[in-house]
């Protein structure tokens, strides 16, 4: 989907949420932004709630608290695997019961390497050596190297076919300004996926965004959608 | 016998914190040692979640939805704080920028070795944060724990029976009961707590422990 409009003036501002994500496949790779409930774009998750999209692997620091958030579309029996850091937060019930009964694959990964992982990704690196998580369960299988005098081990990139994330404002070219610590992955997931959804609380004119201080360059971003 | 509190253990952490040091506070009782910093000299405090310059909890009333801890509770930012994304945010910790990094613990062993994120037992849910990020990265490692379990077993040990969050990455063990080195010889005790001897101390850890030097 070219985001240039009839008159060539490049505009990737969509109308509403529905629209934003009519076009998710089933089975797909979706990473959702946030720390807690900060930064997640729960406007955007109700939205792929209600289009029904299934069988989806999720790409999430947590997993959602009480049943909110992603807690909404594990409840829904929506999603096949999470990758995570912490998925226990507390309130994330909903996790729990589908986990204990075996109904959702866990890849756990360390927050640190769940980023990098994502950075790697939208950087175009293949792979990467990180000391942590050497000599720990979360290393068992995989290939490890001493480099630099210690023991590394060997992460791919995780690659998503959509990101929802929410940041604070956006132009139509896509260009992003965060607020405090809502920022978390945002960034690194819109370079991650291959169709970067935004929800914002303001979408302002281009060129009220001062260029030093943008944080997501609209390269990164395809669609954005005003949500308050 | 007087054991130290939970707030003589933080403040003694502070006192070893030296002025102009990033640190990282883990979450739970770490958290404390905020408390206790002096005022008179800049340590700056970095929370996971992308933020250098973490203030105390805002009154009841001003908190920011925007802006909370790795616990997940509201904080405050402090003049000259800063933002960032997650990625920057533990190559901070990988990359070696923090000073310390103060963490509670399951078990550390007498090699270093640090259990803080798993159980590992039956049905337990497995969430690892970014405990092994900062296990790694920071400079020095303190970790702040009870000296014995609820049921009186060490968690000064031999050897870790919890899964490890790294090996030989902690540096020095504050408890209710003693502040301990972890040296390349073992645990060497460097201040017990009022009346406690050094067979009372070692009867309650689970692995040779050295007189103070």
């Amino acid at each position: 989907m070219s985001a240039a409009r009839a008159d060539g003036r490049l505009d990737k501002i969509v109308a509403n949420v529905e629209d934003a994500v009519a076009d998710v496949k089933d089975g797909a790779t979706i990473m959702v932004g946030g720390f807690g409930d900060v930064g997640v774009p729960f406007a955007l998750i109700d939205a792929l709630l209600a289009q029904g999209a299934r069988d989806l692997t999720i790409v999430s620091n947590n997993a959602g608290s009480g049943d909110t958030g992603v807690a909404k579309l594990l409840k829904r029996e929506r999603v096949r695997k999470i990758i995570c850091s912490f998925p226990k937060t507390a309130g994330s019930t909903v996790f729990e019961e589908l986990y204990r009964a075996g109904r959702i694959e866990l890849e756990l990964t360390p927050q640190g390497t769940l980023a990098e992982r994502m950075r790697a990704a939208g950087a175009g690196i293949g792979a990467f050596f990180t000391p942590t998580g050497a000599g720990t369960l979360l290393a068992a299988g995989k290939e490890t190297r001493m480099l630099e005098g210690r023991e590394q081990v060997l992460e791919y990139p995780i690659h998503a076919d959509v990101a929802l994330i929410r940041a604070d404002r956006a132009d139509r070219w896509g260009n992003l300004v965060y607020r405090k610590t809502a920022r978390n992955f945002g960034p690194v997931m819109a370079s991650a996926a291959k169709t970067t959804i935004v929800e914002v609380r303001e979408i302002v004119a281009l060129g009220a965004l001062d260029p030093e201080a943008i944080i997501t360059p609209g390269v990164f971003v395809q669609r954005v959608v005003e949500t308050g | 016998m007087r054991k130290f509190s939970s707030d003589d253990i933080a403040a003694r952490i502070a006192r070893d914190i030296p002025a102009g040091s990033t640190v990282n506070l883990g979450i739970g009782q770490p958290t404390r040692v905020a408390n206790h910093l002096p005022t008179d000299c800049d340590v700056i405090l970095h929370s996971e979640n992308g933020l250098l310059g973490m203030g105390p909890a805002p009154p009841k009333g001003e908190e920011d939805r925007d802006l909370i801890n790795a616990g997940k509770f509201p904080v405050t930012q402090v003049t000259g704080a800063s933002f960032f994304h997650s990625a920057d945010s533990f190559a901070m910790m990988r990359g070696g920028h923090l000073d310390v990094c103060v963490l509670g613990a399951f078990q550390v062993s007498e090699h270093g070795d640090l259990a803080n994120w798993f159980t590992g037992e039956p049905g337990a849910i497995p969430g690892v944060g970014g405990a092994m990020d900062l296990a790694i990265g920071a400079k020095r490692i303190f970790v702040m724990m009870d000296h014995v379990t609820r049921d009186g077993r060490p968690k000064l040990v031999a050897s870790c029976a919890y899964p490890l969050t790294a090996p030989r990455c902690v540096s020095r063990v504050y408890t209710d009961l003693a502040v301990i080195d972890v040296t390349p010889q073992g645990f060497r005790a460097r201040e017990l707590c009022e009346g406690l001897s050094l067979a009372d101390l070692q009867a309650a850890t689970g692995a040779p422990i050295a007189a103070p030097a």
